[in-house]
C-alpha cells in the first residue's frame, strides 16, 4: 500500500494551491458578504485549465485522473468553499455525466467547451417535491416528433443562471416510476426555459442556487442523455462522483479553518501564553487532527477506486458522510478556539462554520449516506 | 527564436525559520521553489515564444537530483526541453565556477539568441552568476531589466536603477537579468503537469560538460566563506509623538547628539 501522492499530484496541488492563496483567499470575504458570484474567478480557473484537469485530451481536458482533479476541490475549499463548489458542480455533475453517456456528437459539442471552461456546467434534479426521494420528479419531458417538450421546475441547482449547459432530469413514463426518468442536456437560452428565484443561504453564499423554469421547454431529440428510461442511473452514478467532490471540499474546509485556528493559536496570549501552549487546547486540535486525517484517507480512497473504475459508491457515500462530519466539527470548534473573535465575520472561521453545514445536506443528505452504506451492510 | 532560461531551485525563504537557540536557519522540511525572480526570467522567455511562433524555451539549472521537480514545474508553464546540470563533482561551485559550467553547458547547447535569468536568488542574493555568465560567454548582458521588446536582431530593454531607469539596446545573442516588475509569471497548467512528467529532463554531469576540473567545485571557487552569522539585532527605534515645535526640536536634538545632522 502506498499512501503518497504521486509527482503529478503534488505538482497540481501546489498550483491550485499558489492559485487559491492568490486568486480565490483575497475575495473570499466579500463575495460571501456580497452573494456575489465570482465570475473573474471563473474564468481565471477556465483560464489555467482547472475546469478539465480528468477530461480526456481528446475532450479538451487535461488527459489528469481524479485524484488531482478532488485536491484541486479541496485545495480551493481550503480558502472558499463557494469556489469550490463551483468548480465541482461544473465537473462531476455535468461534464462527468457527458463523459460517461454521451455520444460522441454531445462529446464534442458540449464537453469539449465544458473542459475547456468555455461554458460553465450545472445539474438539475432536485424538485420541491423531490429532494430526498429524488424518484418523486414531476418534470415531464415528452417526445414530439424530432424534439422533446419539457415541463415542470428544479430547485437549489447550483451554478443555476450562470451555466450555460445543464443536466436536467425528468419523467419520460410516470407510469415506471424510477425506470421511466431520463436525462437531458438543456442550453441556457432555449425558448421555454428561464430561471427562477434565487436562493439566499446560510454559507456558501456567492454560489448560484437557482430555480430552473420549464415551460413548453423544446430541445432537439438527440439532447437526450444516455437511453430513454436509464437517467436515474445516471444521476445515482454522477451523484456518487459528485460525492467525492463535496467530500473534498468538506475535507478543504476543514483543513482550511484548522489552519487558520493554529496560526491564531500560536498569536493569541491569554495568561501571559500563547493559547498554543495549553494542553486542553492542544487535545481539541489533536484530535481535529485525527479526523481530518481519517477524513482524506476515505475520500483520497474513494477517488482511487473511482479511477480504477471500481464501484466507488459506499466508498464516496463513506466518504462524504465522514468529511462533511468532520467539516461540521472543526469549525465549530475552531470559532471556539477563537472564542469571541471567531464568532465576529473579522476572521474567516465563522464563514467556514456556515459553509461547512452544506457539505452534510447537498449531493445526498448525511442520512442518505448511512442508506446507502447500511443497504451494503446488510444487503 | 532560441531563448535559454537558467533558473535556480531554492528553499522557500518565506517559510524559513531561526533556531532561536543557535540564530541558525531551520532548513529541515522548508518547500523548495524555483526562485521567484528566475520565474519573471521564465515567463518573458515564454511570452516572447507565445508571440513569435517557432521559438523555443529550454531551461537549464545547476543543482542536486532534486532540482528535477522545479524542472518539471518550467515544462508545466510551457517551456519546450529542461537540461540539469548535476554531479557530485559541480557541489561546492561559488557563483564563479558555477557560471563557468552553465555558461560551458551553453556553449555545447550552443545555438541560441537570449538567456535569460533572474537577478538574484533569494538564498543567495549575490546578483553575480547571471553577469557571469555574459562574461564567460563573451556576450553583451542588460540586468535588472524591467521591460523587454525584441526586434529584428535586437532587443531594448529598460532597466530600472535606484534613481531612475535607462533604456538601453542590443545586439543578438545578449543575456537578460529580471527583475519581478518585468511580468506577471503564469501559472502551470494541469495538461502542462501532466505532460511535464511524460517528457525527458536531461541530466547533464561531468562526463557530458566539456569543463576542465580545476575550474570547478570548491577547488575551483576563488570564494572562501570564513564564517557565517546573524548580525547583532539592532537597538529599538524610538517614536516621536507630535507634530508641535517641542517635538521637532527633541527630533533635531537627538539627530544632532547622534551625529546624523
Amino acid at each position: 500500500m502506498d499512501f503518497n501522492l504521486s509527482k503529478e499530484q503534488l505538482l497540481v496541488r501546489q498550483l491550485v494551491r499558489d492559485f487559491a492563496e492568490n486568486e480565490v483567499k483575497p475575495i473570499a470575504a466579500e463575495i460571501d458578504e456580497t452573494e456575489r458570484f465570482p465570475r473573474e474567478t471563473v474564468e481565471k480557473m477556465a483560464k489555467v485549465g482547472l475546469f478539465g484537469i480528468n477530461i480526456p485530451k481528446q475532450y479538451g481536458g487535461a488527459g489528469g485522473d481524479d485524484l488531482s482533479y478532488y485536491i484541486a476541490v479541496e485545495e480551493i475549499a481550503k480558502v472558499c468553499a463557494t469556489t469550490a463548489i463551483i468548480l465541482s458542480a461544473h465537473n462531476s455533475l455535468c461534464s462527468g455525466p457527458i463523459l460517461a453517456y454521451g455520444t460522441e456528437e454531445q462529446k464534442q459539442k458540449y464537453l469539449v467547451p465544458l473542459a475547456k471552461g468555455e461554458k460553465l456546467g450545472a445539474f438539475a434534479l432536485t424538485e420541491p417535491n423531490a429532494g430526498t426521494d429524488s424518484a418523486a420528479q414531476e418534470t415531464s419531458a415528452v417526445l414530439d416528433g424530432d424534439h422533446w417538450i419539457l415541463n415542470g421546475s428544479k430547485c437549489f441547482i447550483t451554478n443555476g443562471g450562470q451555466a450555460d449547459t445543464y443536466i436536467i432530469i425528468a419523467m419520460t413514463d410516470k407510469s415506471k416510476g424510477n425506470r421511466g426518468i431520463s436525462a437531458f442536456i438543456v442550453e441556457k437560452d432555449t425558448p421555454g426555459f428561464t430561471i427562477g428565484k434565487l436562493e439566499h443561504k446560510m454559507g456558501i453564499r456567492a454560489s448560484a442556487t437557482a430555480e430552473l423554469i420549464f415551460d413548453n421547454c423544446i430541445i432537439p431529440k438527440e439532447n437526450l442523455l444516455g437511453e430513454v428510461n436509464k437517467g436515474f442511473k445516471i444521476a445515482m452514478n454522477t451523484l456518487d462522483g459528485g460525492r467525492i467532490g463535496v467530500a473534498a471540499q468538506a475535507l478543504g474546509i476543514a483543513e482550511g479553518a484548522f489552519d487558520e485556528a493554529v496560526k491564531y493559536m500560536n498569536e493569541r496570549v491569554q495568561f501571559r501564553k500563547k493559547i498554543s501552549s495549553f494542553q486542553g487546547l492542544q487535545w481539541m486540535c489533536a484530535d481535529m487532527k485525527c479526523s481530518i486525517e481519517s477524513a482524506r484517507l476515505l475520500v483520497y480512497r474513494a477517488a482511487a477506486c473511482k479511477q480504477a473504475g471500481k464501484d466507488f459508491q459506499e466508498e464516496a457515500a463513506m466518504a462524504k458522510l465522514s468529511a462533511s462530519r468532520t467539516a461540521m466539527d472543526v469549525t465549530t470548534k475552531c470559532v471556539q478556539l477563537f472564542g469571541g473573535y471567531g464568532y465576529s465575520r473579522e476572521y474567516p472561521v465563522e464563514r467556514m462554520m456556515r459553509d461547512a453545514k452544506i457539505t452534510e445536506i447537498y449531493e445526498g443528505t448525511s442520512q442518505v449516506q448511512q442508506m446507502v452504506i447500511a443497504g451494503r451492510i446488510f444487503k | 527564436m532560441k531563448l535559454i532560461v537558467c533558473i535556480k531551485q531554492v528553499p522557500n525563504t518565506v517559510e524559513v525559520k531561526l533556531d532561536p537557540a543557535t540564530g541558525r536557519l531551520i532548513r529541515d522540511g522548508v518547500p523548495n521553489i524555483i526562485n521567484p525572480d528566475d520565474k519573471n526570467a521564465l515567463e518573458e522567455a515564454l511570452r516572447i515564444k507565445d508571440e513569435n511562433p517557432g521559438t523555443t524555451v529550454t531551461v537549464l539549472s545547476m543543482g542536486p537530483a532534486q532540482a528535477d521537480v522545479a524542472m518539471r514545474e518550467a515544462l508545466a508553464m510551457g517551456a519546450d526541453e529542461a537540461i540539469l546540470l548535476s554531479d557530485r563533482a559541480f557541489g561546492g561551485s561559488d557563483t564563479w565556477a558555477t557560471s563557468y559550467i552553465i555558461a560551458t553547458a551553453i556553449k555545447k547547447i550552443n545555438d541560441f539568441d537570449i538567456i535569460f535569468c533572474g537577478r538574484q536568488a533569494i538564498d543567495g542574493d549575490t546578483a553575480q552568476v547571471g553577469p557571469q555568465i555574459a562574461e564567460q560567454l563573451n556576450i553583451p548582458q542588460i540586468t535588472y531589466v524591467e521591460e523587454l521588446t525584441v526586434s529584428g536582431d535586437k532587443v531594448t530593454a529598460r532597466r530600472k536603477l535606484e534613481e531612475g531607469y535607462s533604456v538601453v539596446e542590443a545586439k543578438m545573442p545578449v543575456l537578460i537579468t529580471a527583475i519581478k516588475e518585468l511580468n506577471t509569471p503564469r501559472y502551470m497548467t494541469p495538461a502542462g503537469i501532466f505532460d511535464a512528467y511524460k517528457k525527458e529532463v536531461k541530466v547533464w554531469g561531468f562526463d557530458d560538460v566539456p569543463v576542465d576540473p580545476e575550474k570547478i567545485g570548491l577547488k575551483g571557487s576563488p570564494t572562501n566563506v570564513r564564517n557565517t552569522f546573524s548580525p547583532d539585532a539592532k537597538g529599538h527605534g524610538m517614536m516621536l509623538d507630535g507634530a508641535d515645535r517641542m517635538t521637532v526640536k527633541n527630533l533635531f536634538d537627538r539627530l544632532d547628539e547622534k551625529h546624523l545632522l
